[in-house]
């Protein structure tokens, strides 16, 4: 597990262009400490052997895929889906140019 | 309560505590009730206390108030929330901070802090919050009320904005333990729209509320009392309920859950982690916010970047950052393999015993702005919570005592998976045999 010295400036840069949000400089400053300080905190979870332990990704108990029965049934209408669109056209979501 | 002096109270002294951020249109007739933010209400806003699903109305009901309108519930409005659930005082809402209704300098605890507050404060006989890391039952042990985190699977999430699947859980918050066990009986249950709810019978949980605890035995973790860790006034209100309960016939057993240290660190590897993920939906499309833009990335970037507030940013930073290449080994998969070991404690702690008491805080209500410069500090305070949720078993808060300065003190119970009845007997026989949920706060 990474130590405080490996979050720089750049790793904080590159997470936030993954998680598309913009950070001024004053912002990747600060986030840059804080982020440290918490993955400091974390980095307790290193004094335990887990090399035999099998992860738990959630708590219930014998939990399988989930399906439903392929049956139609009633669903939205566009009109209740499109009800909260910032923008739309005719009946879709209307979004700028995504293909140059 | 009629909702006609739900509506007089909340007019009288809301804007003092700010609890409640809207009041619904169609009120209908019933039970009053105030609903978390978080919860979709059809037609009605909707919006994780955050400006990015500013104006959202969700065009459906989530499970929850479906179940509540079948029964007959006035849905009075929305409560305030730390900003998508994100935060343990209710302060990082962008309608501003939610007040402690006993000392209005004070945090009421988060992130359900306005429906605890509500309550608290006789605005509305009882509320529905989500709990992922003690989001129910933090604000309500500081406001003085009931508050349960029932197990995960019992109450289907169906239309609950999503913070942390694997941990996320709905529940009542009310101002006694008899109302908790009610409105249990109509939120729980299988759904399918929920692929985690659990296909598990559902009891009379009213049936549980019986003033007898002989011979149930009730574990006290050290690892909950640790040396200067803990409120003294904490400490001395758990212990003597300790002493109630043992007096009222139940057998104390001495436990130890040898991994509750690691609770919070694992805690903070995976709930940021899932919601990273799942907030990776607001982006502005589909609804809330939108900053236009001439191509779809920056209008996502811009959009996120205006309509996130400080604390969610962090979070969604410091979970797409132990996500991404290279880390996912190290933080997320280490997380999940100590989340094992979290919960194998429990379980052979419950060989033992029938149910597991500590505090469900280690401190009272703090000032506002007190921890919100220091994130670490504010992750700190939820770590007696957290295991449960890690575990996913259900716990429940009832008050059990004041500070020297007049604020409440909530007692934690824990119990297998399912067995939220003897939660809610233990509580309710405690309640029964003390004044603390009688006092009210003078405001």
């Amino acid at each position: 597990m990474a130590d405080k010295k490996t979050i720089d400036d750049k790793t904080v840069k590159r997470v936030s262009v993954l998680s598309r949000i913009n950070l001024t400089e004053g912002e990747l400053g600060i986030y840059r400490t804080q982020i440290a300080d918490i993955l400091g905190y974390v980095s307790k979870l290193n004094e335990l052997d887990t090399s035999k332990i099998s992860p738990t990704s959630h708590p219930l108990k014998d939990l399988r895929n989930v399906f439903r029965k392929d049956a139609a049934k009633k669903s939205l209408t566009a009109e209740e889906a499109l009800q909260n669109a910032p923008k739309r056209k005719d009946d879709f979501f209307s979004v700028p140019k995504i293909i140059g | 309560m009629e909702i006609k002096s739900c509506l007089k109270r909340i007019g009288a002294i809301n804007k003092k505590l700010n609890a409640i951020i809207y009041l619904n249109s169609l009120a209908g007739k019933g039970v009053p009730i105030a609903i978390k933010d978080n919860i979709c209400v059809k037609g009605e806003p909707t919006t994780c206390g955050s400006k990015i699903l500013k104006d959202f109305k969700p065009p459906y009901d989530a499970y929850v108030i479906r179940k509540l309108r079948d029964a007959d519930f006035a849905l009075i409005g929305k409560t305030n929330m730390d900003e998508f659930a994100f935060g343990s005082s209710c302060e990082t809402s962008c309608y501003g901070p939610t007040r402690n209704p006993w000392d209005p300098e004070r945090i009421p605890g988060g992130s359900s802090g306005g429906s605890a507050c509500a309550v608290a404060a006789g605005m509305v006989p009882m509320a529905l919050g989500s709990d992922t890391g003690g989001s129910i039952r933090q604000p309500a042990a500081l406001c003085g009320i009931v508050g349960m985190k029932p197990t995960y699977g019992r109450v289907s999430r169906y239309g609950l904005i999503a913070f942390a699947s694997s941990l996320d859980q709905i529940g009542p918050l009310t101002g006694n333990v008899t109302d908790c066990a009610r409105l249990l009986n109509i939120i729980s249950g299988y759904d399918e729209m929920d692929s985690t709810s659990a296909k598990v019978p559902v009891p009379d949980f009213t049936k549980s509320l019986v003033p007898d605890i002989k011979k149930i035995r009730i574990g006290v973790p050290k690892e909950y009392f640790p040396e200067g860790g803990i409120d003294p006034d904490v400490k001395k209100a758990v212990s003597n309920s300790r002493d109630v309960l043992k007096s009222m016939g139940a057998e104390i057993v001495d436990i130890s859950l040898p991994h509750t240290r690691y609770a919070g660190s694992c805690y903070y590897i995976i709930a940021p982690a899932e919601a990273s993920s799942n907030l990776a939906r607001f982006d502005g499309d589909q609804y809330g916010l939108r900053e236009e833009a001439d191509n779809i990335i920056d209008m996502y970037t811009g959009t996120r970047t205006k309509g996130f507030g400080e604390e969610v940013k962090r979070r969604i930073l410091l979970g797409t950052y132990s996500l991404s290449s290279g880390y996912y080994d190290a933080y997320y998969l280490k997380a999940m393999k100590v989340r094992t070991m979290i919960k194998n404690d429990f379980m052979e702690a419950f060989k033992v015993c029938d149910s597991i008491l500590t505090p469900t805080s280690p401190t009272p209500a703090f000032k506002i702005g007190e921890k919100s410069g220091d994130p670490l500090s504010m992750y700190l305070s939820d770590v007696f919570t957290i295991p449960a949720n890690l575990a996913g078993i259900p716990a429940l808060s009832v008050p059990c005592g004041f500070t020297k300065n007049n604020l409440p003190i909530g007692l934690q119970l824990l119990a297998r998976p399912f067995a939220e009845e003897i939660l809610l007997r233990i509580a309710y026989t405690f309640e029964r045999n003390t004044e603390f949920h009688k006092r009210k706060p003078k405001i």
